[in-house]
C-alpha cells in the first residue's frame, strides 16, 4: 500500500491490535523522532490561536478553516491548492507526515482524511493528540519552524473511496450508515451541536436507518483511541457492522465522522467506510430528502 | 455602506487589527488572550453567578456590574486552552470596561466584523464574540433597570 516509508513504524504493543498499526503513532515514538529529516509534524486545532501558545518543537500548523478548505465554494482544495500547501509546509510526497491536535484528534483525524483524498502515501495520527503531550510533561515551543518549501506534485483529489456525496447517500439508504453527532442531534431534539447553535439546519433528525455512534466514544480519558477489543465492542456489537460492510458516516459538517471514518478503515480494518462530509449541514437543509426523528434509526 | 461609529477605545483596537498583515492580527489576538484579567475573588469564588455563553465554542463565563454612576465593569472567565475565545472576551474588556452603560449600549453589534478576522478565524467563533457583547449589551440594559 505504501510507496515510500520513510520511518519505521512505532512497535507500541498497543498499536499492533490495530488493523493499520502503521497509520498511528505514540507520543514517545514523535518524541523519538522528533529529530528525523523524513518526519514533518503537524498541529491541527479546532482552535486556531492554540499552536501559538506553543506545539511540539518543530510541528508545523495546519489550519482546517483557512488551509484544507476551498474559500468560496463548499469544498476541499484542489490538486494544485494541496500542493501549494504542502509545499509551503516543507512536506514533501515522501515526507512521513504525523498529524496531531486537540479534543481527542478530532481535527487532527479531518485532517488527514484530507490528506488521503491526495493519496499521501505516509500520514499518521499522534495518538492522545495534544492532551496526552502536554499532560505527559514533553516541551513545547512557540518557536515556528521555518522549513524549505518542496516540489510536492499535484495530485488529483480522489473522492471516490472515502468521500460521499448527497446522492451517492440517497442510494445508500438501507446500507449500514453512522451518525456520530450528539444523542440530541440525532434524534432532532437539538438542531445544532450543544454549543454550536449556529451551524445548525433547518430540519433536525437523521438520515433514516443510521446508528447513532456518538464519535467520541472511540476515545478514552486521556484522548487515546480505545483499544481494539473496546472499539469492536461499540462499532461491531452495538452499531452491529461487520468489517466487509459498505459504510457511510456523517455529522454535521464531516470533521467529527472523520474520526469515525479513522477508527473504522485504519483501527478495524474496514475497507469500504466513506465521509458524506455535507452531513447534517446539507441533508437537514436539503428539500424532500427523508428524514427520521427519535432515537431508533 | 456606511460603518457604525466605534468608541474611541474599540476603534483604535479595530485599526491596529487591521493595520497588520494575516498573520500579525493572530498574534495580536493571542496577546490580547493572554492579557485577560482573571476572575476576582468574589466571581472565582461563586461560578454560579457567571452567565454561561453557549455560543462560544469553548466555555465562557461572563459577569457584568453597573455602577451607580452608570459605569460598567466586565469580568471573563475561559479556559487557557481555549486562547481564541479568551482574545475576544480581552478585546472586549479592553475596548468596554469601564466606560458608561450607555457607550457600552451604542457599540454596534457589527463591531466584531470589522477587526478583519473574517478570513483567519470560523465565522462561528466570530459569532461567539457578537454573542458575548450581545449578553453584555443585555445585562446592562437589565441592571440599569
Amino acid at each position: 500500500m505504501r510507496l515510500t516509508v520513510a520511518l519505521p513504524n512505532d512497535s507500541a504493543a498497543k498499536l499492533q491490535e490495530y488493523a493499520h498499526p502503521e497509520m498511528i503513532v505514540t507520543t514517545d515514538w514523535v518524541a523519538e523522532h522528533l529529530d528525523d529529516p523524513g518526519l514533518v509534524v503537524a498541529e491541527s486545532d479546532e482552535d486556531v490561536l492554540l499552536y501559538e501558545t506553543g506545539h511540539i518543537p518543530g510541528a508545523v500548523k495546519l489550519d482546517w478553516h483557512t488551509e484544507l478548505n476551498d474559500p468560496v465554494t463548499r469544498d476541499y482544495v484542489d490538486g494544485p491548492g494541496f500542493a501549494r500547501l504542502m509545499s509551503d509546509k516543507g512536506i514533501s510526497r515522501d515526507t512521513t507526515l504525523v498529524l496531531y491536535g486537540d479534543r481527542n484528534n478530532w481535527w487532527a483525524a479531518y485532517a488527514l482524511w484530507v490528506c488521503s483524498l491526495f493519496g499521501h502515501p505516509d500520514v499518521r495520527l499522534m495518538d492522545g493528540g495534544r492532551a496526552k503531550w502536554i499532560a505527559e510533561g514533553r516541551p513545547l515551543s512557540t518557536e515556528e519552524p521555518k522549513r524549505p518549501p518542496t516540489d510536492y506534485p499535484v495530485i488529483d483529489r480522489d473522492d471516490s473511496r472515502i468521500r460521499a456525496f448527497q446522492d451517492q447517500v440517497l442510494a445508500h439508504l438501507g446500507q449500514p450508515m453512522i451518525d456520530v453527532r450528539s444523542p440530541g442531534e440525532y434524534s432532532g431534539e437539538l438542531l445544532h451541536m450543544p454549543d454550536y447553535p449556529q451551524e445548525g439546519a433547518l430540519r433536525g433528525g437523521h438520515i433514516p436507518g443510521a446508528r447513532s455512534v456518538p464519535w467520541a466514544r472511540a476515545a478514552a480519558e486521556d484522548a487515546t483511541f480505545r483499544p481494539r477489543a473496546q472499539l469492536e465492542a461499540i462499532y461491531l456489537g452495538e452499531a452491529g457492522l461487520r468489517p466487509d460492510d459498505d459504510v457511510v458516516v456523517y455529522c454535521r459538517i464531516g470533521e467529527r465522522s472523520s474520526h469515525t471514518w479513522f477508527v473504522l478503515t485504519h483501527l478495524l480494518g474496514f475497507e469500504h467506510v466513506r465521509n458524506y462530509d455535507g452531513s447534517w449541514t446539507e441533508w437537514g437543509n436539503t428539500v424532500r430528502v427523508p428524514i427520521t426523528r427519535g432515537d431508533s434509526p | 455602506m456606511s460603518t457604525p461609529t466605534l468608541n474611541p477605545r474599540l476603534q483604535e483596537i479595530a485599526d491596529d487589527f487591521n493595520a497588520m498583515s494575516g498573520k500579525d492580527r493572530l498574534q495580536l489576538l493571542l496577546e490580547f488572550s493572554a492579557e485577560l484579567p482573571a476572575l476576582p475573588d468574589r466571581y472565582a469564588e461563586h461560578h454560579d453567578l457567571l452567565e454561561p455563553v453557549p455560543e462560544c465554542q469553548s466555555p465562557l463565563f461572563l459577569a457584568v456590574e453597573v455602577e451607580p454612576d452608570a459605569t460598567v465593569h466586565l469580568f471573563f472567565e475561559a479556559p487557557a486552552e481555549a486562547p481564541t475565545t479568551r482574545g475576544f472576551a480581552s478585546i472586549l474588556h479592553a475596548g468596554l470596561d469601564g466606560l458608561t452603560a450607555d457607550e457600552v449600549l451604542a457599540t454596534p453589534g457589527e463591531f466584531t466584523s470589522q477587526l478583519g478576522l473574517q478570513d483567519l478565524v470560523s465565522p462561528l467563533r466570530l459569532r461567539g464574540m457578537a454573542a458575548m457583547l450581545a449578553r453584555i449589551k443585555r445585562q446592562v440594559r437589565d441592571q440599569r433597570g
